[in-house]
Formats: structure tokens, C-alpha cells, sequence
């Protein structure tokens, strides 16, 4: 957990270069309503205090990632006990959880408090921080409006999810996660590829359109998602067959959301639908066993 | 091609977007009585896939040749005793749950038969839930569902046997999908240290309500998968007229349902400089996408 969170650091320094005190007072709040919500429910639970493993502290990072800058205080903290409580703790504490614990907080705010995280919150122009005067990148690209430039993207200085906005951040702390084997490569490399190869797809059905791949690749919260999210080891498949799958599931499954659904971005979701069909991956992909007979299908 | 698109539509929304689980919350009582292993869950699945397809079918074929108000049967019968003019009018669709639950109740019959002689473990296991199928209300509604689209609409938009059988298969195979992922995620639970309060059906509803929360990613995916389908002829004519043309508002408030507070937030995103009538016509072409969602993941 603590490579997790060494991994996770380019990207808080990111979201504080970007966001200022938004994003310190997010993480802030994340983190410490989790290790709260933590000792509370193991409390409940009469169970050994378990803050030291500090998956705790990963989930409420990257809570605080992928929540906007501007979400208010109590939705934050409504976030992390219901990502802790309602996503880790009622399956049994860290190993059992199905889902993963911090998008199931969020989904929860988010269809909790729908306009509190409705694409115009993430706007205040009073804030006095520059990048949260504009619609996020995916938000304008759906209605119509401006596209965002590549190296706005790749750098990060857009609107958007605290940690979700610079892609060389993540790309950063993703290759080190990767390196280390903390992460298996196969998840965020089949979940990539796959976005690249839809988006490739729809780019060469419509090739005067402005978003391109890059802009796929590069936008929203994908990287954010590949390498820190469906890299979860608890609630991703076993084996190496099962991750490209689930890599390829959750790639296909964000280009679907993101291209048709009313929702801009679509990372949640998918997180979200692969963790449910997990089990039923690792079940089709038990490996035979050294020497035994193949597995009949 | 626009009768294949409209199957399409129909089959896509009943599986995926209002999954009959896990958006209408119907046939809530096998997902959570036969879950609790794969392939019992996915006989069950296979079951009301049967089930649902006949009785569908048949009760389809009732309201359209004798319920229905003029009704060709129906008044062909009545015109022994009355005037032609008054047995044109003659409805008989109050007696369309009588009928439908008659129809369902003989389908489940013929299942039972047929699933006893041939599969007598899979009958052993199933219990009491194999009768019990004629009261799963996700048959009935599938019926309802029917009747909606041949009574109280013009002849022009009746449904036929194509639409009506389409819905019911999709229906089934979204209820498979559903109780399968379930029964998955029950599997897997065996093994979680799950509180002692929450065992048994608290956990199998809390997940339930987690998957509910991810397929909401869906949403409103059915009127941009229309708009894809039947491009809008004339966008300049489209912009003039009210801010979606009225089969994809009609539609989306379809499939946003009893979600309807999500709907208030309307398009205007607010941060996208361009004019107001461009932007309309943007959304408008795309089926009145609100972008109510975070860009986050």
C-alpha cells in the first residue's frame, strides 16, 4: 500500500499545483473521514484496528481524485464512509470487498447529491484558481463547445477531478506502480489499447471530428482509472487471462459510457460493472494446473 | 432498416439500460431466492427466459386480437349481438391481468413439466421458486410493458409479434445477466467475513443496490442510441423546433424513469462560451444529453 501511495504522489502534487487549496482540503477531508469511518466500523465490528494497513489512506486518495475540486465539505466525508462502510467493511474488511471501496463512495455521492457533482459544479469562477473558470474537457467536448488542447491535457492545467486531469502525472505514478509490480501491467495496457483501438475506430468513421484519440487517451479520468483504480488486486481477476480481459472489458465499457450514455465519463461505471462480473471471470479462467490436463473450457 | 434499428433499441434498453432488476427493481424475489449459485442462478435465468418469451407472446397476441379496444375478434363475437358500430368499440382490456396472469400461469406449468422430466436436479434445487415464477412480477410486467404499446397509442406505433417478442427475450437475457452476476458475487461472498447482521439477504440487497448504482451508467443511452440510429433529417429544423424532438424527449423520460430529479439539470453546462442556439441544436441533435454527470470517473 505504501508503493500505492508513493505512486499516488505525482499525481496529489499535480492536483495541488492545478487546484491550489481545493485540492489539499479534498484530500485532506478524504483521507481523514476514511481512517475515521475505518476505526469507527472496526470499532463496531469489536475487530483489531486495522489503519495500519493504510488501504484506508489509498482508498481515501483516491476518493479525493476523483471527486471536483469544488465538492463541498460533507459531501466528501458522506463519500468516504459510504466507500469505506458501504463498499469494505459490510464484505468483511480489506480482501472481501467485491467492488472497489472509493468508487463505490462515489457513486454513491453521485447519485446522492446529483447537483453538488453535476458537470456545472465543477465550475466557480470566483474561485480565483484558473482552471476551475471552465467547463472540464469531456463536459464542453459533449456539449459541443471547445476542445480541449493536448498539452492541457497531458500536463494537466484543465478542469476536473482533483487527481484526474494531468496524464503525465498518472502516467508517471502508473509506470512506477507497474515497475514495482505492485500493479500487473495487463490491466492498464489492455484497458488503454482498447480505448485506443474503439476511439481509433470512431475517429476513422468521422475523421474531421476534433476529439481524437489522444484526446481519449489523454482526457477524463481513463488514466487515473487504468493505473490506479482497476490495478485494485483485491477486486480485479486472478490471472493473467482474466486481467486482459477485465482490461478489455473496462476499456470498451468507458468508450460505450462516454460515447452514448448522458454521463461525460464513464470510468466509474465501468469500474464499477467489471468489479460485479469479477467473479465470473475468475471462474472461466482457472488455470490448469502444472501437468494436469488442460481445463476443459 | 429502421425496423431493425427499432428492434435493436427495444432489446438494448430492456437488457442493459432498464435492466428489469436492476432499474425496475422487478423479479427482485429468484434474484435473491436463486442466487446463490451460477449455475442454479443461470437456470432460473434460463427459466424466465422461457417463461417471459411465451407468455409475452401469448398475451400479445390477446390484447391485439381481442383486449384491445376495437379489437378484431372481439368484435367480430360481439357483432352477433349488437350493431357493428357499438362492437367496434368494445374493450375488453380490463381483463388484461386476468388473462395475462392465466397465460403465465399455464407457460410456468409447461416449464415445470418439461424441467422436471428432463432436468430432475436442476428441478430438485430449484424448490419452490420454479412454481414460484408465476408470480415474478418481471413476467407480468414484461406483459404490461406490451400492452402499454398496443393499448392508448395509434395504430401506426402499435407494437407487432416482432417488438413484443424482441422485448421479452432481451427482457429474460437482461434478468440472466443480472441474477448470474449476483450469484457470482454470492459465491465469492462464502468466503468474506461478512458481519453477522448483514449475512444472508442484508448483503445480497446491499450488493443488489451496488449494481443498480453502476447500471445507472446507462442511463440515457437509449435516446442517443435513437438519435444514432434515425439521424435527425434536418438539424437547422431540429434547432428551430422545441430542444429535443419529441420521440427522444419522450423516450428519454422512458429511460430516466422515477430517476427524474436527475433530469433538472438542464443542458446548459453553462461553461461552454459558444452561443445558446448552437448549443441547442448540439444537444438537441444528440438526443437532449444532459451533461449531468461529474467528467470524474
Amino acid at each position: 500500500m505504501l508503493d500505492v501511495l508513493i505512486a499516488l504522489a505525482p499525481v496529489a502534487a499535480m492536483g495541488v499545483y492545478v487546484f491550489g487549496w481545493y485540492a489539499v482540503k479534498q484530500i485532506g477531508v478524504c483521507v481523514l473521514s476514511c481512517l475515521a469511518a475505518e476505526a469507527i466500523f472496526t470499532a463496531m465490528r469489536r475487530r483489531r484496528a486495522t489503519l495500519g494497513d493504510l488501504s484506508a489512506v489509498v482508498t481515501g486518495a483516491i476518493l479525493a481524485f476523483s471527486l471536483p475540486a469544488t465538492c463541498p465539505i460533507y459531501v466528501a466525508v458522506i463519500a468516504s464512509f459510504a466507500a469505506i462502510g458501504l463498499g469494505k467493511v459490510v464484505f468483511g474488511g480489506l480482501g472481501g470487498n467485491v467492488f472497489n471501496p472509493a468508487m463505490v463512495g462515489r457513486a454513491f455521492a453521485m447519485l446522492a447529491f446529483t447537483k453538488q457533482l453535476a458537470a456545472q459544479a465543477y465550475v466557480d469562477a470566483g474561485a480565483g484558481v484558473h482552471a476551475l473558470t471552465q467547463a472540464t474537457p469531456l463536459t464542453a467536448h459533449e456539449a459541443g463547445g471547445p476542445v480541449a488542447s493536448l498539452a492541457d491535457l497531458f500536463w494537466g492545467t484543465t478542469n476536473g477531478c482533483v487527481g484526474e486531469t494531468s496524464a503525465i502525472a498518472c502516467l508517471v505514478g502508473g509506470l512506477y506502480l507497474c515497475l514495482r509490480r505492485t500493479a500487473s501491467w495487463e490491466l492498464p495496457a489492455a484497458a488503454i489499447a482498447t480505448v485506443a483501438v474503439i476511439a481509433g475506430g470512431i475517429n476513422l468513421a468521422n475523421p474531421a471530428a476534433e476529439w481524437t484519440v489522444l484526446h481519449h487517451l489523454l482526457g477524463g479520468a481513463l488514466l487515473l482509472g487504468a493505473f490506479f483504480i482497476i490495478t485494485d488486486p483485491v477486486s480485479t481477476p486472478l490471472t493473467r487471462k482474466g486481467k486482459l480481459l477485465y482490461g478489455v472489458g473496462f476499456g470498451a465499457l468507458v468508450m460505450l459510457i462516454r460515447t452514448l450514455s448522458n454521463y461525460p465519463e464513464g470510468v466509474m461505471f465501468s469500474v464499477l460493472l467489471m468489479n460485479a462480473v469479477t467473479p465470473l471471470i475468475n471462474r472461466w479462467t482457472i488455470p490448469a494446473p502444472l501437468g494436469g490436463r488442460q481445463a476443459s473450457g | 432498416m429502421d425496423y431493425i434499428g427499432s428492434l435493436i433499441l427495444i432489446a438494448v434498453s430492456a437488457a442493459l439500460i432498464n435492466n428489469y432488476v436492476l432499474h425496475y427493481f422487478v423479479g427482485i424475489c429468484p434474484f435473491l431466492g436463486v442466487s446463490r449459485r451460477v449455475d442454479m442462478a443461470f437456470g432460473m435465468g434460463c427459466a424466465v427466459t422461457f417463461v417471459i418469451t411465451i407468455a409475452s407472446f401469448l398475451s400479445w397476441a390477446l390484447t391485439q386480437f381481442i383486449l384491445r379496444p376495437g379489437a378484431p375478434l372481439a368484435a367480430w363475437v360481439a357483432g352477433w349481438f349488437v350493431d357493428a358500430q357499438t362492437a367496434a368499440r368494445v374493450d375488453l382490456s380490463i381483463l388484461s391481468y386476468i388473462a395475462y396472469i392465466f397465460v403465465i400461469a399455464s407457460s410456468v406449468q409447461f416449464v415445470e413439466m418439461y424441467v422436471r422430466k428432463f432436468f430432475p436436479a436442476l428441478y430438485k434445487s430449484f424448490g419452490v421458486y420454479l412454481p414460484l415464477i408465476t408470480t415474478n412480477c418481471a413476467i407480468l410486467f414484461a406483459c404490461l410493458y406490451i400492452m402499454k404499446h398496443i393499448v392508448g397509442v395509434g395504430p401506426a406505433e402499435r407494437w407487432g409479434a416482432g417488438e413484443a417478442l424482441t422485448l421479452a427475450v432481451a427482457a429474460g437475457l437482461g434478468f440472466t445477466l443480472a441474477i448470474v452476476i449476483m450469484a457470482g458475487i454470492r459465491e465469492e461472498l462464502d468466503h468474506c467475513d461478512v458481519p453477522a447482521p448483514f449475512r444472508g439477504a442484508g448483503i445480497t440487497l446491499l450488493v443488489a443496490g451496488i449494481l443498480a448504482m453502476a447500471f445507472t451508467g446507462f442511463a440515457g443511452m437509449g435516446a442517443n442510441l435513437e438519435a444514432m440510429l434515425h439521424p435527425p433529417a434536418d438539424a437547422a429544423h431540429q434547432a428551430a423546433a422545441a430542444p429535443a424532438p419529441p420521440a427522444a424527449a419522450q423516450r428519454v423520460a422512458a429511460d430516466s424513469g422515477d430517476r427524474g430529479g436527475t433530469r433538472q439539470d438542464a443542458p446548459d453546462s453553462g461553461g461552454a462560451p459558444d452561443d445558446a442556439t448552437a448549443h441547442t441544436a448540439a444537444t438537441s441533435s444528440r438526443g437532449q444529453r444532459s451533461p449531468q454527470g461529474a467528467s470524474g470517473p
